[in-house]
């Protein structure tokens, strides 16, 4: 599904990711976790193909493609999504629009069918129950006004809506209450399937008790210096990230 | 006097007018012909340039069997006058009650009021155009709502430009609104096809008594060829509410000048509007909020979108006089540049000579959020496409704020074709999606 080698990439001239490899097989769930400042929002970005973002070294192949040579919208449209610790706002934009010309343009690529309006805004007024979102929601524009649980329920609804092989959730859990946190969390669960890949990206445990990782991963200074099972989630709750730091050479 | 000026009178004396008109229409010329014609140095036309217009081989207006398609007009439930080359169409238009009236319909008190206001809002002496559509004025509306009384329905005036020449057209609105009247004025501007090439000099005064209010729309929604050089003129009383919606598409010139005075203490303006040339079309709106008296309030805001070659000017003036204390004026502009050769001249100007006032006024001048176009991208939209959401976007969140809907849902299916949208869903978001 995915597999990055020795990923280095650097912002500004500043050097962020500084050799991570990680591979993912289909239906894996993977969280990263780490402390602030370790380049865990930079992989999802990087992932994404934000411009901003210049990789120096190595090689990320996704489903079978040299994922880096891919455009942000072509990643997207392989199935890669990326769900925004921080939603852009779009004011005048109708969130049902942007969804449609989203999901129209996935489907395209992928050779499905278009979808009527009348067969869209029925899934779509489906999928928004299903993450508690008001319908109301779907009229607005993209993110304008919504609280940050909204947001992040606007983000699972996409990704429902998308059905993508790979979805990243960068801090998905940060200002969420509980509430919202177990809408997302069941919005994710919910999609878990042989196919699909996960990588939760969050820097507390918590989500972890909703979201139940396969493999667990610490990223500290631009690499991975640890991984394991769910265990280790647990292991940092009680001891925090600094009994690592002898680990990053 | 320039040759396009002396070429125009040439022709306005050939006209046939009502002789009533005739004091008005002497006036309008002889204050045309005593006004320079503005270049560069002329601080009111100082980024637009009238070159163009001076080629202009005018002639009087065609009159023709013309009917405006359906397609092009906004189903309202209003009372409708058809105006072809600024010749009234009697079989397009409705019959109208007692507070409105033509030129060619009025009677003798609206043949007073004609005389005695036409004119003193939109300054022929200060206003080029307006001079010009005294002089060449043949035809008009005029609105009476007398005291305490509302229009039921709204008046909707269509004027529609069609034929080859370039046609010299002079059109006027004249509205009072008694204390406490009501009334709500659509005016539309359309041209037949890019070719059309009419002069059209359109001058809409508006008087509020106290206590009186008006929605206003001037849609400008003419195609290339055209060059529009009109105005709306307001005077306000006390408490007296201005509501006022436009747009414009661009053309070969769009210029449309807004004064509005504020004469009576707790009168308010609420103008907004938004202009989009492509192409080499060329947009203008001089815009002047006059703060006479303390108390009022004023909220403006204009965005546009400039792509290609095109450009646009928007100059908004807002005047607080001595005794206008207690002012709370706001004034935004918004530009999006959507190509590297199109251009903005935009300029606020605040002038405050009152000491307790708040004002705030901005103009920006910007290109896509990037953020926001990466964001779309993440989800597979193509940059393209983005780019074209977003401008449509920036402009559709005034346009939400209509409050006709039938202008609104008219509206916006224009704008989608403008910014190469499909149309479809935007009509399933018009209706309620409850029913589905």
């Amino acid at each position: 599904m995915l597999s990055i080698n020795n990923l280095c990439a650097s912002v500004e001239d500043k050097d962020i990711l500084k050799g991570l490899s990680l591979d993912i097989k289909p239906g894996e769930v993977h969280a990263i976790m780490g402390p602030n400042g370790a380049g865990k929002s930079t992989l999802g970005s990087v992932l994404a193909g934000r411009e901003a973002f210049s990789v120096t070294d190595g090689s990320v192949a996704f489903a079978d493609k040299d994922l880096l040579e891919l455009d942000v919208e072509e990643r997207a449209r392989e199935g890669l999504f990326l769900a925004f610790q921080y939603p852009v706002e779009i004011p005048g934009v109708s969130n049902m629009e942007f969804l449609k010309a989203s999901v129209d343009a996935v489907r395209k690529h992928q050779g499905k069918p278009e979808l009527s309006s009348v067969e869209f805004m029925k899934l779509a007024r489906e999928t928004s129950k299903k993450v508690k979102l008001d319908q109301a929601f779907l009229k607005r524009g993209v993110n304008e006004g919504f609280s940050g649980g909204e947001k992040k329920r606007n983000e699972i609804l996409q990704m429902m809506l998308l059905e993508p092989k790979l979805c990243i959730l960068d801090e998905t859990d940060s200002g969420l209450d509980i509430d919202a946190l177990q809408t997302v969390a069941d919005g994710v669960n919910a999609m878990r399937s042989a196919e699909r890949s996960f990588i939760v990206v969050t820097h507390y445990q918590r989500l972890l008790d909703y979201i139940v990782p396969d493999f667990v991963h610490v990223l500290a200074d631009g690499k991975i210096v640890k991984s394991g099972d769910k265990s280790l989630a647990k292991e940092l709750e009680a001891k925090g990230y600094s009994w690592l730091e002898g680990e990053v050479a | 006097m320039g040759d396009l000026q002396t070429a125009a009178l040439k022709l306005a004396e050939t006209q046939s007018a009502p002789a009533w008109l005739d004091a008005v229409r002497r006036r309008g010329a002889e204050r045309f012909a005593a006004t320079p014609w503005p270049n560069r140095r002329t601080e009111n036309w100082k980024y637009t340039s009238l070159a163009g217009l001076a080629k202009k081989e005018l002639r009087l207006p065609e009159v023709q069997p013309v009917s405006v398609p359906e397609k092009d007009l906004i189903a309202l439930d209003a009372y409708k006058l058809v105006f072809v080359n600024g010749v009234l169409d009697q079989a397009q238009s409705d019959s109208l009650p007692d507070a409105v009236a033509t030129f060619a319909s009025v009677n003798e008190q609206q043949i007073e009021l004609v005389q005695s206001r036409l004119g003193a809002l939109a300054d022929s002496s200060q206003h080029l155009f307006a001079a010009l559509s005294e002089a060449a004025s043949t035809e008009g509306v005029v609105v009476h709502v007398t005291a305490g009384q509302k229009l039921d329905k709204p008046l909707y005036v269509v004027n529609y430009s069609s034929g080859e020449a370039a046609q010299l057209i002079a059109t006027r609105v004249l509205v009072v609104l008694g204390v406490g009247a009501e009334a709500e004025i659509i005016e539309q501007f359309i041209s037949s096809d890019a070719q059309q090439a009419n002069l059209v000099a359109a001058q809409t005064e508006i008087f509020l008594a106290d206590n009186a209010s008006v929605q206003h729309y001037r849609l400008n929604l003419e195609q290339e060829g055209i060059t529009h050089a009109g105005g709306v003129f307001v005077e306000l009383g006390r408490d007296a509410n201005f509501d006022g919606f436009a747009i414009a598409k661009g053309g070969e010139l769009i210029r449309n000048d807004y004064v509005l005075e504020h004469c009576g203490p707790g009168a308010h303006v609420e103008l907004q509007g938004v202009y989009m040339p492509r192409g080499q079309q060329v947009v203008d709106y001089h815009t002047n909020i006059k703060h006479r008296v303390a108390h009022c309030t004023s909220n403006e805001v204009f965005r546009g979108i400039i792509g290609d070659r095109a450009k646009a000017v928007f100059n908004g003036r807002i005047h607080i006089f001595e005794d206008a204390q207690k002012t709370l004026a706001e004034l935004s502009n918004k530009n999006l540049l959507t190509s590297n050769r199109a251009e903005i001249d935009t300029k606020p100007e605040l002038e405050i000579y009152a000491d307790d006032v708040k004002c705030a006024h901005g103009a920006t001048v910007a290109q896509l959020d990037d953020e926001a176009l990466y964001y779309l991208q993440t989800r597979g939209v193509s940059k393209e496409q983005a780019k074209v959401m977003m401008s449509f976007g920036f402009i559709n969140e005034l346009i939400q704020t209509i409050k006709n809907e039938a202008v609104m849902n008219y509206l916006l299916p224009i704008l989608a074709e403008q910014f190469g949208r499909e149309n479809e869903l935007l009509q399933l978001e018009a209706e309620s999606f409850d029913e589905l």
